[in-house]
Parts: structure tokens; C-alpha cells; sequence
């Protein structure tokens, strides 16, 4: 059964396929067949396939696709015997805030009509009137984008390219309807987008691999999705591999897939790996060989102690100071706060120069408890989840990690090689103080 | 039948401003963190409010400058 779903491989080259015109996209995936929209408060009849596909979303929580599509159906007739003008909304999140991630830029890149498919098929089964592709501001691909919208002449609903700022949390779901409502992408805290979204209406917001599935299930059906992969959260998914491996890159592999066939795919590791990093910089650590043994799929990796997230796996070189890299990953989420909420503007910087000092063997036992017990003070307190985040990659990290602490605090280090590793956006020292132009 | 009615009260961490008053009339429930910030004692955004704590909470509900609080009352 092949696995190259999303990405075809050209056999020739071993690389994805350039699918970027609709002529070869529909020659190469079919035609999309008509999608009946959602009619009298229940959502379009694709929902059933959705539903028996058991899809879960790719961009970060893999929350059941067909249970979100649901609420927002829900919400929207609830909501229309009051208000007739609250149809709902598509965003398809391509923003790839993860900056260690690679796969939504990859689809972007090889099969923009395999998303816009998706969008259709999820604007047809929650009824919605307006959708939005959302790619950061700088994307290369934006011209391409635009031509392949442009060529699309059968859409029910036309999609409208919109680029939010590149910062880390611009890409969180309630910030991009806010966004799309008024061009400005913090955070709105409360209100959840199914229910109230881009201008108070009900929002849809998927990632771009969720939706390129999407656009497979509306051809093939449910059971065809569900036939590769595990068994709670099935089909292919992206997984971008980095860091200490030969081949790194984006690789699509059915869910359930043991760790170290993802790494063999890419061509192995390339020296020692005390330790990976899962899911992104929202995500976690997880010691080599707990990972190692471990199966990609969501409860798997949870178990072994990390998380899919977005789909990142990251192979630190031993040879690098772990807490180097987590004290430089620190200061860049620190900086990405939005700066609404006192634990995320205050904690984040807060811990992250303590880390600072931790990594530059400066910390004595206490300070590293002081990190520790702001830790816990940041979680559960932000009107995201970007402190929690964060502080599950730092936490984790000082876990896996506990060694390296120990020679730290007593004042040495075990690199024997100085350099980073883990890509950083600019810095930004401290988060803004009051949203402004930085979020627009 | 008595009625089993539970009060919340609800913190907006977006608009609180650390003023503090919360914490102030509400000390059962609230704590300030080292930057002056309400940290609900039970966890999280949400916290239960006793009967005997209502009037109290009604109050850090009208005192906060910022309109960070809000009560609801589920029965
Ligand atoms: C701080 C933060 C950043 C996020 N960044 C992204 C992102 O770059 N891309 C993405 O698809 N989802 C991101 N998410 C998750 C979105 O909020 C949302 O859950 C997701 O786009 C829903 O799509 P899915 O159900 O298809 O996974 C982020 C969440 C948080 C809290
Ligand atoms: S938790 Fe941080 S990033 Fe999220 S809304 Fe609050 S200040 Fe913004
Ligand atoms: S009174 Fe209002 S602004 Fe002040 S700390 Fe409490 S919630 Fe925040």
C-alpha cells in the first residue's frame, strides 16, 4: 500500500512531485468530486466519511476533525435564529509557526490544489461562506499561491490569501480569527473560534495537511483514509525530521510508524543522540532511548514522554550543549509572547535568562529551583497555551537533560563542540508590552 | 428541594493589569504571584466559589479597574 498520499513521489527522481498547476493535479489525484453543502443546521454529507476517517488535525492537538466541523455546525444554527449573518468561516492555518517545522511549506510548494480542495470540502460540510488560506507574511510561495487560486474556476466559495504577521503565536487559532476580522493577530481569550471567531462568527480553523486529507477523504472516502496507520488516529501524516540525521527533510509515513524506521527513511542518525525533540518548541523532550523504541502516533509518543504536535523530530547532536540550545529556544518563545497576560510577558523572559545562566555554568542550586517553581507558575495561566508550551519544552528538557544540569551547576559543560543547532527567528529580547504593530 | 447552585468566578489573564484588589478581598482564593499577578489557589482560570465567599466575590467582581473578573452562576 503505498504511502506517498499527500506528497506522490516522482519515481525518476525519488523527490515529491511539482503538482503545482490544477492540469497536473488532476491528473495526478482525480477529479474532486461535487461536495452537497450543509443544509437546515446539519453539516454537508461528508462529514460522515470525515467521521469514519477518524482524521485528527495535524496542526498541533490532532482534535477530531469531524467533531470540530460538528461544533461549528452546531454553533452557527444555534446562533442563526438570532442572527442570520453568523455563517461560518474556513481559515486553513498555513503558518507554520514551529520554526523547526518544515511540512506545510512542503505541501504549499508540491500540492496547493490538494489544500484548496480540503478548503472547499470543509467550507461545503460546515456551510461557510468565506474562507482563508493564512500563510506568514515573507512566504516565497506566495505568487504560486495566488496563480493556483486563480485557476480554480468551479469553487463554491472563493479563498482568500491572507498573511498575518510571522510571529510565533500569529498562528494560534483564536489570533488568526481575530486576525481575519481585524488585522491584528493576538490571542483573543474566552471566545473560541467554533463558537465565536473572525468577526464574532463561527470559525473553522485547520491546518493545511488536515485539510490536503481532507481533500483525499472527499475522493476516496473514510475507510480508504483509515486503511494505512494506527489505529485511534490513522492515515499518513508529515513528519519533519532534523537535526543529527543524514537526510533531513520532510517525510510522509503512515501514523504508528516506529521511530526508528523514521529515522532509517532518513538515512539514520549521523553520530550520538542523547536526546530528541518532539512536537517543536511547544513540544517536548524525550530521552534517545525512550524514543527510539517508541511508534509515532499520538498516544505512543505521549507515552515515551513527548508529543507529535506538528509533526517534528528533532535528533540533538550529543556533541552540543542541550542547554545551550534550550536557553536560545527560551529567549526566543520568551520574546514571542504577546504580551497580554502577566505570566507569559513576566515568567517567560524571567526563566528563560535564568536558563541563560544555567547554560554559562553561572547557576547555583537554588536558582536552578527558582526556574522550576516559576515553571509551574506560568502553566494553565495564559490566555494561550504558548506558556505552556514553552515551559513543557524547558521542563522536559531539564529532565532529559538532568545530567548536563548536574555538570553545569557545578561549573562545567560536556560540549565538546560550541555552535547551535535548533533554527531561531529573530530574537526578540522582550515581548511587547502592550500588542501593537508588532501583532499587525 | 434545595437547589445546588455553583458560582465561578472568571479570570481574564488578557485584560488583568495586576492591580490586585482581587486578592485583596478574596484572600481565601487568591494569591498574587511574584509580579503581582492573581493566581487562583485551585489552579487554573476558573475557580469555585463558596457559598459564604459570594458577596465577597460579587465585590472583586465590581472592584477590578479592568473588568478582568466575572461571576456565573450555574444551578
Ligand atoms: C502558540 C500556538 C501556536 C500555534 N501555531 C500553529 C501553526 O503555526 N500552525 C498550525 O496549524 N497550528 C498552530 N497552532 C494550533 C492552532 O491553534 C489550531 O489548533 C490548529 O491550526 C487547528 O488545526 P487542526 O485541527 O487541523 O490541527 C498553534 C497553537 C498555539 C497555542
Ligand atoms: S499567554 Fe502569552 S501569547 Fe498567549 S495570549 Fe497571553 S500573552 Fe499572548
Ligand atoms: S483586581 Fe482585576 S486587574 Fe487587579 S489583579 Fe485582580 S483581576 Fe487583575
Amino acid at each position: 500500500m503505498s504511502t506517498h498520499r499527500l506528497l506522490p513521489i516522482d519515481p525518476q527522481t525519488g523527490r515529491a512531485r511539482d503538482l503545482r498547476s490544477l492540469a497536473s493535479h488532476a491528473a495526478a489525484f482525480g477529479p474532486l468530486p461535487i461536495l452537497p453543502p450543509s443544509a437546515d443546521g446539519h453539516p454537508g454529507p461528508l462529514i460522515e466519511a470525515i467521521a469514519e476517517s477518524r482524521l485528527c488535525g495535524r496542526g498541533g492537538g490532532w482534535f477530531p476533525t469531524a467533531r470540530k466541523m460538528q461544533a461549528v455546525v452546531d454553533s452557527a444554527a444555534g446562533r442563526r435564529k438570532r442572527s442570520p449573518g453568523s455563517r461560518p468561516v474556513v481559515i486553513a492555518n498555513a503558518m507554520e509557526g514551529e520554526p523547526a517545522s518544515g511540512k506545510d511549506a512542503v505541501l504549499l510548494a508540491h500540492v496547493p490544489h490538494l489544500i484548496l480542495d480540503g478548503i472547499q470540502a470543509a467550507a461545503a460540510t460546515v456551510g461557510a461562506t468565506d474562507a482563508y488560506l493564512a500563510v506568514h507574511r515573507g512566504t516565497p510561495s506566495i505568487d504560486d499561491l495566488e496563480r493556483a487560486i486563480a485557476e480554480r474556476r468551479s469553487d463554491l466559495v472563493r479563498v482568500e490569501l491572507i498573511t498575518p504577521p510571522a510571529r510565533y503565536v500569529a498562528s494560534e487559532e483564536s489570533a488568526l480569527s481575530h486576525w481575519a476580522g481585524d488585522d491584528t493577530a493576538t490571542p483573543v481569550y474566552g471566545d473560541r473560534p467554533f463558537e465565536r471567531g473572525m468577526n464574532g462568527r463561527p470559525t473553522l480553523v485547520q491546518n493545511v495537511e488536515t485539510l490536503a486529507h481532507l481533500g483525499l477523504i472527499a475522493r476516496h472516502g473514510g475507510s480508504w483514509f483509515a486503511e494505512v496507520g494506527d489505529a485511534q488516529a490513522p492515515g499518513t501524516t508529515l513528519v519533519t525530521v532534523g537535526g543529527r540525521v543524514r537526510q533531513p527533510g520532510v517525510i510522509e509515513v503512515p501514523t504508528g510508524t516506529p521511530v526508528s524506521d523514521i529515522l532509517a527513511r532518513c538515512g539514520g542518525v549521523d553520530g550520538p543522540v542523547e536526546g530528541f525533540l518532539t512536537g517543536g518548541y511547544g513540544g517536548a523532550w524525550v530521552a534517545s532511548e525512550a524514543l527510539w523504541s517508541a511508534e509515532w502516533a499520538p498516544a505512543q509518543v505521549r507515552e515515551a514522554g513527548g508529543v507529535i504536535g506538528a509533526g517534528i523530530l528533532w535528533a540533538l547532536d550529543a556533541a552540543i550543549c542541550p542547554l545551550h540550545e534550550m536557553a536560545r529556544v527560551a529567549t526566543y518563545m520568551a520574546g514571542e509572547s504577546a504580551g497580554q497576560c502577566g505570566p507569559c510577558r513576566f515568567g517567560l523572559p524571567s526563566v528563560a535568562d535564568d536558563l541563560t545562566d544555567l547554560a554559562r555554568a553561572a547557576s547555583t542550586r537554588e536558582d536552578l529551583a527558582r526556574i522550576n517553581a516559576r515553571l509551574a507558575l506560568v502553566v494553565n495561566r495564559g490566555g494561550c497555551k504558548h506558556p505552556d508550551g514553552t515551559a513543557r519544552f524547558i521542563g522536559t528538557g531539564l529532565t532529559v537533560f538532568s545530567a548536563e544540569v548536574a555538570e553545569h551547576l557545578g561549573g562545567g559543560c560536556s560540549a565538546s563542540r560550541s555552535g547551535a543547532s535548533l533554527p531561531i527567528p529573530k530574537i526578540r529580547k522582550t515581548p511587547v508590552k502592550r500588542a501593537g504593530k508588532d501583532f499587525r | 428541594m434545595s437547589k445546588q447552585v455553583r458560582r465561578q468566578l472568571h479570570l481574564d489573564p488578557t485584560l488583568c493589569d495586576a492591580h490586585g484588589f482581587c486578592a485583596e478581598l478574596l484572600p481565601e482564593l487568591i494569591d498574587l504571584d511574584e509580579w503581582g499577578y492573581p493566581v487562583f489557589i485551585a489552579g487554573g482560570l476558573v475557580t469555585d466559589v463558596p457559598e459564604v465567599l459570594a458577596g465577597e466575590a460579587k465585590r472583586a467582581v465590581t472592584t477590578c479597574p479592568v473588568g478582568a473578573l466575572r461571576l456565573t452562576k450555574n444551578e
